[in-house]
C-alpha cells in the first residue's frame, strides 16, 4: 500500500503522468457516462469519439515527424489517404471491378497493419529524396505531396473508383464479442461478431485499444537510442551528423514511422466509414492535425493528445452544432425574427453562425498560439531546453 | 542562421542516378506537350499562351507577397492568397462608389475610375496584411518557428471566415470591363485583348516593385534586413517597419491581383483565394524563393505551364502536374531557377 502511494505521490508533480491519468479514465469510462446522460442515446457520440481517435492516432504520429524529428510535413493526410485506400482496395469488391477481376478479402486484422505497411513505403519513398532538404524545403515537398496524392487517387479511375471512390468495404469482425447493457441489451456473448454502425461502442473500444498500442510503441521509441538521435537532429544537425548520428536514416525513420501510424489510421478509417472518397483528405485535414499537434504541445505524446482531443471536440462536435443551438436559444428568448432568413441579405441566425465556423476557428488557432505558442501540455525536457537557451542568449548575444 | 539554411540547401547533394530519372521524366513530359502542341496547330497555341501568360501574370502578382515575406521572415504567409481574393472582395464593394457598375460597356472613360478602384483596394489589402503582421506574426517572432505558421494558418482561415460571413457561399459574379476582342498577330494567329491588357497592368506594377526595391532606401533596409537582421539593426534600420513594409507591399500586390483576377474571370468566391495561394507560392519557389525577378518568372511559367496541361492534356491532372513540379525543382534544383544568384528581397 505504501508503495502506492509512493509511487502516486512521486508521479502527481508530473504533468504528462497525470494527463496520461486523467485520458486512461476518460476513456475508460466515457461510454457508461454518455449512455447515462442520454439516456441510452449516447451511441451517436459514442462513435463520434472512435472518430475522434482516427484524429488522435495521426496526432501522435506527427507528433513523431514534427516534434521528435523537427521535420515539418504539411502534407500528413497524403498517408492517411494511401492506408485508407489501400484498405479499400485488399478489403471490398473493388478488385473484381478492375481489370484483375478477382477481389480481395482480406480480414481487417491484416488489412490494417497492409495500409500501415504501404504508408510506410509510400513516406520512406517520399522521403528518401527530399529528406536532405532541410526546414521549409522540406514543408514544401510535402504539401506538393500532399496536394498530388487525392488528385491521384481522384484521376485514377476505375482502380480506385474515381470521383465516387469505393463504397461498401468490408467491416472488422470477432470470432465473439459481449454485449450487455451499455448497448441497450442483455449481457450476452455474441459469436461471429460482426462491427457495424448499430454496434458503435466496439469500435470505440477497439479504438482505444489502437492508441494505447501505438502510445506504448511510439513512447519506448522516444526513450530509446533512436528517439534520442531524433532530439539531436531536431536541435542541431550538423552537430548531430558530427556526433555520429547518421541523419538521414533517422529523419527518414521518423518521417516513415509517421507515414505508418496515419496510414494505420487511414485503415481504421476506412473499415469504420465503410467507404473512402478523395475528397476527406485534403490540405484541411494536414492542416487540422498539425494544429492538433503544436496546440497541444510539440514533442509531447499526450499533448498532441490532448490537442487532438481538445481541437476534435471544437471542430467537429462544438461548431457543427452550435446553429441548432443558437436558433433554439434564439426562439427560446422569443426573438424569432432572428431565426428568419430575410430578403435583404440576412440568412438566418443558424446560417449565419454556420457560416463563421472558419472566422471561429481561425480565430482559436491565432489565439491560443498567441496565449500558449508552447501549446497546452508542453515537452519538459524541451522546456528546460528553451529556458536554457534563453538564459544564455543575452552572453552570445 | 540564414546563411546556414541557404547554405545546406545549395549544397544539397544528389546522385547522378537520380539527376537522370529526373531528367528523363521532364523530357518525356516536353515531348508528349510538343506533340500534341503540332498536331493542334499554331492558332490554338497562341491562345492557349495568351490564356496562360495572363493567368501567370496574376499568379506573379501573387506569388511577389510569398517571396518577399519568405525572404524577410522566414515565413509562409499563408493568409497571403485569402489577402488576394480579400481585395477581389473589397473591389467589388467599392466598385459602385467609383461610378463602375456592372453592364457598363469597356470604353477609355473606365481608365481613370479604374485606376482609383486599384490604389483604394491596393491600400486596402496593404493595411490589412499590415495588421494582420502586427497582431500574428510579430509577437511570435521569438515563439518557437511553428508557432506563426499555425497562426498564419488561423488568419488564412479568419478571412475566408469574414468572406464568407459577408457574401456567403457562392460564386459572385465580376462585371467585366475588359475589351473582349481579339487581336490579330498575322497568320490568322490571335490574342486576346483581355489577356494582354492584364499582362500589360502585371508588369507595370512588377516593374515599379523592382525599381522600389533596387533603388529606393526603404527597399535597401529590406535587402539588408533579409540578408541579416541583427546586422541591420545594428546599422539603425527599424526592423519592425521594414518587416512592416514588405508586408504592406506583398499585399497591395495581391490586392491589385485580386482586381485582375476578378476583371479576367468574371467570378469570385470566397476560397478561390486559398488553393491560388498555393499555386502562386508554387510558383514563387519555382523561380527561386527570396527572388523577386525569380517570383515574376515562376509566375509566367506556372501559368503557361498550366494552360498548356488545361489545354493539351486533361484540367483534372493540371494541379498534379504543378505540384508535382514544385517537387522537382526542390529534389532536383532546390533554389530555383534563378536561385544561383544570393537570395534578395
Amino acid at each position: 500500500m505504501s508503495r502506492v502511494r509512493d509511487f502516486v505521490r512521486s508521479n502527481s508533480r508530473n504533468p504528462n503522468a497525470v494527463a496520461y491519468t486523467i485520458m486512461g479514465l476518460a476513456a475508460l469510462f466515457y461510454p457508461a457516462v454518455v449512455q447515462f446522460a442520454t439516456g441510452g442515446n449516447g451511441d451517436y457520440l459514442v462513435g463520434l469519439a472512435a472518430d475522434g481517435g482516427i484524429y488522435m492516432l495521426m496526432a501522435i504520429g506527427l507528433n513523431v515527424v514534427v516534434g521528435f524529428a523537427g521535420l515539418l510535413d504539411l502534407g500528413y493526410a497524403a498517408f492517411f489517404a494511401i492506408g485508407s485506400y489501400t484498405y479499400a482496395i485488399v478489403a471490398s469488391n473493388h478488385l473484381g471491378v478492375t481489370p484483375i477481376g478477382h477481389s480481395l478479402h482480406i480480414p481487417f486484422w491484416i488489412a490494417l497493419f497492409i495500409g500501415m505497411i504501404v504508408a510506410a513505403t509510400a513516406g520512406a519513398l517520399l522521403g528518401a529524396p527530399t529528406l536532405r532538404l532541410r526546414g521549409d524545403y522540406l514543408a514544401i515537398v510535402t504539401l506538393g505531396f500532399g496536394e498530388i496524392v487525392p488528385r491521384v487517387f481522384r484521376n485514377a479511375g476505375v482502380w480506385t473508383g474515381g470521383v465516387p471512390g469505393i463504397s461498401a468495404l468490408d467491416v472488422p469482425t470477432l470470432p465473439g464479442w459481449f454485449q450487455g447493457p451499455w448497448i441497450g441489451q442483455d449481457f450476452a456473448y455474441v459469436p461471429d461478431f460482426r462491427f457495424t454502425s448499430a454496434n458503435l461502442t466496439a469500435y470505440y473500444v477497439l479504438m482505444v485499444i489502437l492508441i494505447a498500442f501505438v502510445v506504448v510503441l511510439v513512447h519506448n521509441l522516444y526513450n530509446s537510442r533512436l528517439g534520442r538521435a531524433w532530439m539531436a537532429v531536431r536541435e542541431d544537425e550538423t552537430a548531430a551528423a558530427a556526433s555520429g548520428v547518421n541523419t538521414v536514416s533517422v529523419k527518414l525513420l521518423a518521417f516513415s514511422i509517421g507515414a505508418a501510424t496515419s496510414g494505420f489510421a487511414g485503415a481504421f478509417y476506412g473499415a469504420k466509414l465503410s467507404y473512402v472518397s478523395s475528397d476527406n483528405f485534403g490540405f484541411d485535414v494536414s492542416v487540422t492535425v498539425l494544429a492538433m499537434v503544436v496546440l497541444g504541445g510539440m514533442g509531447n505524446i499526450p499533448g498532441a493528445m490532448i490537442g487532438a482531443a481538445v481541437l476534435y471536440f471544437v471542430l467537429f462536435w462544438l461548431l457543427p452544432n452550435a446553429p441548432t443551438q443558437v436558433e433554439s436559444l434564439a426562439s427560446s428568448l422569443g426573438m424569432n425574427w432572428l431565426t428568419q432568413s430575410t430578403p435583404n441579405g440576412w440568412p438566418g441566425i443558424a446560417e449565419e453562425v454556420s457560416r463563421s465556423k472558419y472566422l471561429i476557428f481561425g480565430l482559436i488557432l491565432v489565439g491560443i498560439m498567441l496565449l500558449r505558442p508552447q501549446g497546452l501540455l508542453p515537452s519538459q525536457i524541451r522546456k528546460q531546453e528553451l529556458k536554457h537557451t534563453a538564459d544564455l542568449a543575452p552572453a552570445v548575444k | 542562421m540564414v546563411q546556414r539554411l541557404r547554405g545546406s540547401v545549395l549544397t544539397s547533394p544528389t546522385s547522378s542516378a537520380v539527376n537522370l530519372v529526373g531528367l528523363l521524366v521532364v523530357a518525356i513530359a516536353v515531348v508528349a506537350a510538343l506533340q500534341r502542341i503540332y498536331q493542334s496547330g499554331p492558332t490554338y497555341f497562341f491562345q492557349t499562351l495568351g490564356f496562360g501568360m495572363a493567368q501567370g501574370a496574376i499568379f506573379a502578382l501573387v506569388a511577389l507577397g510569398y517571396t518577399m515575406v519568405y525572404g524577410i521572415i522566414e515565413l509562409i504567409n499563408f493568409a497571403h492568397g485569402d489577402v488576394f481574393t480579400l481585395g477581389a472582395f473589397f473591389s467589388l464593394a467599392v466598385m459602385p462608389l467609383f461610378g463602375l457598375t456592372a453592364g457598363k460597356a469597356p470604353s477609355t472613360a473606365l481608365i481613370l475610375p479604374l485606376i482609383g478602384l486599384f490604389v483604394v483596394t491596393m491600400l486596402f489589402c496593404a493595411l490589412v496584411n499590415v495588421a494582420i503582421e502586427r497582431v500574428a506574426y510579430r509577437p511570435l517572432r521569438h515563439a518557437p518557428r511553428l508557432a506563426p505558421l499555425i497562426t498564419a494558418i488561423g488568419m488564412s482561415a479568419f478571412l475566408e471566415g469574414v468572406m464568407f460571413i459577408w457574401r456567403g457561399p457562392y460564386n459572385l459574379a465580376y462585371p467585366d470591363f475588359l475589351p473582349e476582342q481579339q487581336i490579330s498577330l498575322g497568320g490568322g494567329v490571335t490574342i486576346a485583348a483581355k489577356a494582354v491588357m492584364v499582362i500589360v497592368i502585371a508588369i507595370v506594377l512588377m516593374i515599379g516593385l523592382t525599381l522600389f526595391v533596387g533603388r529606393s532606401k526603404l527597399g535597401k533596409a529590406m535587402r539588408a534586413t533579409a540578408q541579416d537582421r541583427d546586422a541591420a539593426q545594428l546599422m539603425g534600420i527599424d526592423i519592425n517597419r521594414t518587416i512592416s513594409a514588405t508586408f504592406f507591399i506583398g499585399a497591395a500586390l495581391a490586392g491589385a491581383g485580386g482586381i485582375i483576377y476578378g476583371l479576367y474571370y468574371n467570378s469570385v468566391a470566397a476560397f478561390d483565394g486559398f488553393q491560388y495561394g498555393l499555386i502562386a507560392f508554387t510558383a514563387a519557389v519555382f523561380g527561386g524563393i527570396g527572388n523577386i525577378p525569380g517570383a515574376a518568372l515562376g509566375g509566367f511559367a506556372i501559368g503557361i505551364i498550366a494552360a498548356i496541361s488545361d489545354g493539351y492534356f486533361s484540367v483534372s491532372w493540371t494541379q498534379i502536374m504543378i505540384f508535382g513540379i514544385l517537387i522537382f525543382v526542390l529534389v532536383f534544383r532546390p533554389t530555383g531557377l534563378l536561385g544561383m544568384r544570393v537570395p534578395e528581397k
